[in-house]
């Protein structure tokens, strides 16, 4: 093992965070745990459809109270920094923003790019940490011949976290590390047991962190009448593709593209959203085959593994997190934008959603698709 | 490695002499105050000489002192026991949360709750409290001296107004006891909050000066405890500790304890002054207790300054702690006017009796260095410095 550092370790009082702060104990570095204090979990408790005080997940207390719990047992120093105001300003604000315009937002690649790898990884520096160490299933290597930083596939291929880590830049990169990138998820709760971490067997968390039971339509609902306003008007127009209207919807940010279910018109075969067009308040539906189609653009592209893209490059996209990923080619289309062109149709390609792109197991890059 | 405290405004350590007269209490003499026999009489004895003591420091009866949990059980007595449904209180913008709080949960039982604003330093105008009065009001609790920025209230000036309109007046001392001499009569206060911890007794003790002849609705039910003012049996080593630290501070007030903690928090305002650019005294500019300073550190996030110097080995504080531990912006500073980034670019220093000169050396050079590592590292602060050039 490399010569003792101090290193900050994110820790969220899950096991994989946990873990990660034990073995680097463990190894003999100068560990200090932070948790981010990113949302009130109580804040919104009283509106309608939000439960009253929300347990087991992040920034809740029995979380926190989980991860100090680790940090006294190995007698490290651990502190809760608050970030709620940015973290509305940088998340929250931006993932009401884009179901109100007809997208499907990320919100923990938002939260990775502006919350743990800036704030925290500054954080982390000031207090004296140049390394971050976080619980995130991928790898980060320096390689020589190219110069870069690389992101890769962890070793257990059914935690990837790759797909929500692709806007990390390579400063951010070369101040990370993810020791948990070489370990299957049943190796971790093995070596946590071991360890006699008492979140060995916590369940994993899934969900969005501030949107309690997943249903976000509530939270939207509450937190802008939180805020003050009454969920905006985006009701309006059920379209066929060639502009056929053919019923009325309720508003755009209770639909995604691909989604099959509650359209409320019957017709004889089944009707799939295919595009939402947030300006026109319409909502265009088709059937299945009309959800595919062979190219994609993003923008607010972040490359990794390489300085530009001087020319076309075979890569693998994954669209969505629970995609496996398809061959496509990957070229440069200006304005900070890529296109995509995949061999084989893909299905439902998504407005808000990440398009990361890979050669092999290494992250190319990514960009939000438009 | 060293430790430094310099967070006396959040708690102080119990002092040798107090740890030396509990210490009988706990399995010596650890009979119930309310017991018949000799035990018991023993445990009374000495709750009794604690409230003598008390009273001391607070120019009062003994009768007049009801012990309790701590400031915060104090707080709520006060104000719960003298307020009901439909009733109008008068408080201030910067109040501890045992008072805030309490105030706006009587907001939500139905009284009329006016919070009298701040100046840039943090004073309330008496005249504001004046002009706030109605014919409904029945309490006005105003604190004597500022948790975070240490600065001290016209109590007097607000005790005539509440005389005059005849109107309950009661103000938390918590953190001016024992750093300037009070008199409840001076004052003219009803109701007066002191608590042990902040004056090194330890944790969970406190105590209300309550005006004789002041009907006050006790909030426990129980025994006829503290006059039926405060049912539960007493905490005798708990209250027999208050009353050591209060002759300990009474002492102090007399024998210049007080002038020598304001030289060593003088000599750190100065000292990080003149070193460090962009920094400044927040209510520097008023009658403060002598222990407190408040510090802002522009483009410097108080939090991270705190854990950088936490891992040196100094404690200090910024802002009030959440229910998670992380820090949220200070409110006093919020309500003082201050812009929310040097609200919570603040740090407080706070010092006590067992602070030496040496300790703050120890900060002195520690505070400028630490604070340009934070701001080299600050995306604030980079962009400012490019601007200038």
């Amino acid at each position: 093992m490399s010569e003792a550092r101090t290193i900050a370790v994110a820790m969220s009082g899950g096991v994989d965070s946990s873990t990660v702060a034990a073995m680097l104990c463990a190894e003999g570095h100068q560990v200090i745990g932070l948790t981010m204090q990113l949302w009130n979990q109580r804040r919104l408790s009283g509106h309608e459809g939000m439960p009253e005080a929300v347990q087991g997940r992040c920034c809740s207390i029995d979380d926190v109270y989980d991860a100090r719990r680790v940090a006294e047992t190995m007698g490290i120093p651990y502190y809760v920094v608050n970030h709620e105001e940015r973290f509305e300003r940088e998340v929250v604000r931006p993932f009401v923003q884009e179901y109100l315009s007809g997208r499907t937002p990320i919100p923990c690649s938002l939260c990775n790019n502006h919350l743990k790898f800036d704030e925290l990884l500054t954080v982390a520096r000031q207090i004296g940490a140049e390394t971050l160490a976080t619980g995130h299933y991928a790898r980060v290597r320096y390689d020589e011949e190219r110069g870069r930083w690389l992101l890769s596939r962890p070793a257990d291929n059914s935690k990837d976290q790759t797909y929500f880590l692709f806007g990390l830049t390579q400063e951010q990169l070369s101040r990370t590390i993810f020791p948990l990138g070489d370990m299957t998820k049943p190796q971790v709760r093995e070596r946590a047991r071991h360890l006699g971490l008492a979140s060995a067997e916590k369940p994993d968390s899934q969900e969005i962190c501030f949107v309690p039971g997943g249903d976000y339509k509530k939270f939207l609902d509450a937190y802008l009448s939180e805020q003050g306003d009454a969920l905006p008007d985006t009701a309006g127009e059920l379209v066929t593709a060639d502009g056929h209207v053919i019923g009325e919807h309720n508003g755009i940010h209770n639909f995604t593209v691909g989604q099959r279910k509650g359209l409320g018109v019957a017709t004889g075969s089944p009707l799939y959203v295919i595009q939402i067009k947030g300006d026109a308040r319409q909502v265009v539906v088709g059937d299945q085959t009309d959800l595919y189609s062979r190219t994609l653009r993003a923008n607010r592209v972040n490359l990794i593994s390489v300085a530009s893209l001087d020319e076309p490059m075979r890569v693998t996209v994954k669209i969505r997190h629970r995609h496996a990923g398809d061959t496509a080619t990957l070229s440069d289309a200006g304005d900070g934008q890529v296109l995509v062109a995949f061999d084989e149709p893909q299905r439902a390609i998504t407005p808000g959603q990440a398009a990361v792109f890979y050669d092999g197991d290494v992250v190319v890059g990514g960009g939000w698709i438009v | 490695m060293r430790r430094v405290y310099f967070d006396n405004n959040a708690t102080t350590p119990v002092l040798p002499e107090v740890m030396a007269a509990m210490q009988p209490y706990f399995s010596e003499r650890f009979g119930n105050a309310s017991s018949i026999h000799r035990d018991g009489q023993s445990a009374r004895a000495a709750v009794e000489h604690a409230r003598e003591s008390v009273a001391v420091l607070l120019r009062c009866k003994a009768s007049e002192v009801v012990f309790t949990s701590g400031g915060t059980e104090a707080d709520n007595l006060a104000i719960f026991g003298s307020v009901q449904a439909g009733d109008h209180v008068i408080t201030s913008t910067i109040e501890h949360h045992a008072v805030w709080n309490s105030c706006r949960h009587l907001e939500a039982m139905g009284c009329g709750v006016t919070y009298v604003p701040v100046d840039g330093n943090g004073l309330v105008d008496p005249q504001d409290v004046r002009d706030a009065l109605r014919p409904n009001t029945k309490l006005i609790s105003i604190m004597l001296a500022n948790n975070e920025t240490g600065v001290l209230q016209q109590v007097a000036e607000i005790g005539r107004v509440g005389a005059e309109a005849g109107v309950c007046f009661h103000t938390d001392a918590v953190q001016a006891a024992g750093k300037i001499p009070i008199d409840v009569n001076e004052i003219g206060c009803d109701l007066l909050t002191i608590s042990g911890h902040k004056i090194h007794a330890p944790q969970g003790e406190g105590a209300l000066f309550v005006r004789k002849g002041r009907q006050l609705q006790a909030m426990l039910y129980g025994g006829r405890h503290e006059r039926s003012r405060r049912a539960g049996t007493e905490n005798v080593p708990g209250i027999v500790g208050l009353g050591k630290a209060v002759e300990l501070a009474t002492h102090g007030l007399k024998n210049g304890d007080t002038l020598k903690i304001a030289v060593l928090r003088d000599r750190i305002e100065k000292t990080l002054l003149e070193q460090i650019d962009g920094c400044g005294v927040n209510s520097g500019g008023v009658t403060r207790v002598c222990n407190t300073s408040n510090i802002y550190f522009d483009s410097v996030e108080g939090e991270s300054l705190v854990i950088a110097l936490d891992l040196k080995g100094l404690a200090v504080s910024s802002g009030a702690a959440c229910s998670s531990g992380a820090s949220e912006p200070s409110h006093v500073l919020t309500a003082m006017g201050l812009r929310s980034d040097r609200a919570r670019a603040s740090v407080r220093f706070s010092l006590g009796k067992q602070n030496t000169s040496d300790e703050v050396d120890f900060a002195i050079s520690l505070v400028p260095k630490t604070v340009e590592r934070l701001r080299e590292l600050s995306p604030v602060y980079t962009k400012r410095a490019q601007l200038t050039t």
